[in-house]
């Protein structure tokens, strides 16, 4: 398998893909950071705390943060990474030819995958170090080490959501023979999910609890709780929860309906919470992710590992 | 008698209800070119599939150098190189680093690697290419590449997936001939291939399969004889003037079973090759001798044949 890894990962590295997307990424980055240290310089008082992590999520109100930015990518890295694994090395010839090879045929798709998360990891890591690095030269505020850790697990976050991604356009790759089919089909599902599961989970929360022309607080919690529940199903609103969680300490639950009843209620600034208290504010979303990339990649890997070579 | 490379037992793979391979019993010895033919799609590469251990067999045994390729495809696929028909390499890498993959899946330490991949690279002309990529090579170029590349492991088995299919003239001459060159070495080949002509140019046996079924196996001109003579040599000779004295002596001749006359020539079937003794009984009849020719077989009238009957 370490031949496969070694080989899929100096492809990766020297593909123009690997550039094009680190650039994009890169850019967006700076931009991002740039525009949240002007406006971080404006926001804080004596009393502010979790300076550095306001790099991350600050945005003017026009522009989106880097926590956006980084959110709209990951998918597309991933699924970059992966679109082509299986289905290129079949068009191409190769995989009879490989499998020839006294390996398992396990240790292809798996060398792929780790190469691929090798790559993701490359470019999660230096892009949030970056930006990091870049915040802490300008606002000359160091993270305090509690910040440093929900960095740390941000990073970890990113690199498993990134790996989702990467698995679902795999598992296209399996199933699919033509690499443009498999690419489109991913990104139709994430452009689903980022984009459209908000507003169906809006439709079906109207549809069931509908607000009416003067609704009370209880029909607004069921609503939003509704809509809450349905969005969930796209990882985009699991990492999106997870990670605001995990950069905003103030956030204190994300019960939507909560979250909206102690915002009305308090009016004022929440308390942050203690990391620990966020972490496990987070850790179902995490292992929704950990979990549906296993999905994927487990689905794959059979799908793979049992198909038969024929002639053609 | 070398030793047995391959051998099947009632080799049997059906895909929903459609026999590919029906009962194959093959068996091929050491250091042998054995020619695989038969249509398109009469089960050449399903076989090979499943002597390689790539495809599961619904019954029978696929057996290479007494490995069972079901139980052991590792160890297998370890001492066989396959060539597919339409083989691909990696167009982006250049030919020494798709060799280099190669050997590194086989699990050769990196200088025994360079030294085997630097000397095939000459063995297989393309030396001058080496570092270039291989979308920039012809296909008769990339053909030699799949031999340099199944040649990497050293392996004591190789199949050709029709690897003379779509190059010119020349480069099936230096296809061939690298086929003959690792015959030489003591590789085994299974060559397929519906060239029939280079079949018979290098092969030493052919095995002849149609709808999954073996229907013919051997060497060519034994194929030929019964094929076309029913068994028999047929020596055709041609005499200065022909008198019947002489075909009566031509018929006592032991082994002779019959003598056609036309004109000048005729043919004569027999058991053995007879040749020598033909030639003494017509100069012994003061007949002159004009000339003498055993009948060779082309493998397309035998191939044709067989697919007449069938």
């Amino acid at each position: 398998m370490y031949a496969v890894f070694r080989k899929e990962l100096a492809d990766h590295l020297a593909s123009r893909r690997f550039a094009i997307l680190f650039i994009l990424v890169l850019l967006a980055a700076i931009f991002a950071t740039y525009i949240a240290i002007e406006n971080v310089r404006s926001a804080v008082t004596p009393t502010t705390e979790f300076i550095f992590l306001r790099i991350f999520t600050t945005s003017d109100g026009t522009l989106p943060s880097f926590l956006f930015f980084l959110s709209l990518f990951i998918p597309i890295i991933g699924i970059a990474l992966g679109f082509d694994a299986i289905n290129s090395e079949r068009t191409s010839g190769n995989l009879s030819r490989l499998l020839s090879q006294p390996i398992y045929r396990d240790s292809v798709i798996n060398g792929k995958f780790l190469a691929g998360l090798a790559v993701l990891a490359i470019i999660v890591v230096s892009v949030i170090a970056i930006v990091a690095g870049l915040g802490l030269r300008i606002v000359g505020v160091p993270p305090s080490s509690e910040e440093a850790f929900r960095i740390i697990v941000f990073v970890l976050l990113s690199i498993i959501y990134g790996a989702f991604w990467m698995a679902l356009a795999v598992l296209f790759s399996v199933f699919f023979n033509r690499a443009a089919t498999s690419m489109l089909a991913s990104i139709a599902l994430w452009i689903f999910f980022f984009f459209f599961m908000a507003m169906i989970a809006g439709v079906i929360a109207n549809a069931y609890a509908p607000l009416g022309s003067n609704p009370t607080p209880e029909m607004i919690i069921k609503n939003v709780e509704i809509q809450g529940a349905i969005a969930r199903i796209s990882p985009c609103t699991l990492y999106g929860e997870a990670t605001a969680a995990l950069l905003t300490p103030e956030l204190g639950s994300l019960n939507p309906a909560l979250m909206m009843v102690s915002i009305l209620a308090a009016g004022r600034e929440l308390s942050p919470l203690p990391f620990s208290q966020s972490l496990l504010l987070v850790w179902p979303q995490v292992v929704s992710i950990i979990a549906l990339a296993a999905i994927c990649f487990a689905v794959s890997y059979i799908r793979f590992m049992r198909e038969e070579i024929r002639s053609v | 008698m070398g030793q047995v490379v391959v051998e099947t037992k009632d080799l049997t793979k059906t895909y929903n209800g459609f026999t590919a391979v029906d009962r194959l019993n093959l068996r091929i010895e050491e250091g042998e070119i054995f020619g695989f033919l038969g249509p398109n799609g009469a089960g050449k590469t399903t076989t090979i599939l499943m002597l390689l251990g790539l495809t599961e067999p619904s019954s029978g045994i696929a057996q290479v150098c007494g490995y069972n390729s079901t139980r052991e495809p590792l160890r297998v696929k370890r001492i066989v190189g396959y060539l597919p028909e339409k083989a691909g390499f990696y167009e982006d890498l250049t030919v020494e680093q798709n060799l280099r993959y190669t050997a590194e899946l086989n699990n050769l330490v990196r200088q025994e690697a360079e030294k085997r991949i630097d000397s095939l690279l000459a063995t297989v002309g393309l030396s001058k290419v080496a570092d270039q990529e291989v979308s920039k090579l012809s296909r008769g170029m990339k053909q030699r590449l799949g031999i340099a590349d199944i040649w990497v492991k050293e392996p004591k088995l190789a199949f050709l997936d029709e690897p003379t299919s779509g190059i010119d003239p020349e480069g099936i001459d230096d296809i061939l001939n690298l086929i003959v060159r690792m015959a030489k070495k003591s590789v085994t080949v299974i060559f397929c291939s519906h060239q029939l002509n280079q079949v018979q140019k290098i092969c030493n046996r052919v095995g002849i399969l149609a709808k999954g079924r073996l229907v013919a196996e051997g060497p060519i001109d034994r194929l030929g004889r019964q094929a076309t003579g029913g068994g028999r040599y047929r020596i055709e000779v041609e005499v200065a003037q022909l008198n019947p004295k002489l075909i009566d002596s031509l018929k006592r001749v032991k082994g002779v079973v019959e003598v056609q006359a036309s004109g000048n020539s005729l043919l004569i079937s027999c058991d053995k090759d007879l040749r020598g003794q033909i030639a003494k009984v017509i100069v012994d009849s003061d007949s002159l001798l004009v000339g003498m020719k055993i009948e060779e077989y082309s493998l397309e009238r035998i191939y044709k044949k067989y697919f007449r009957e069938t």
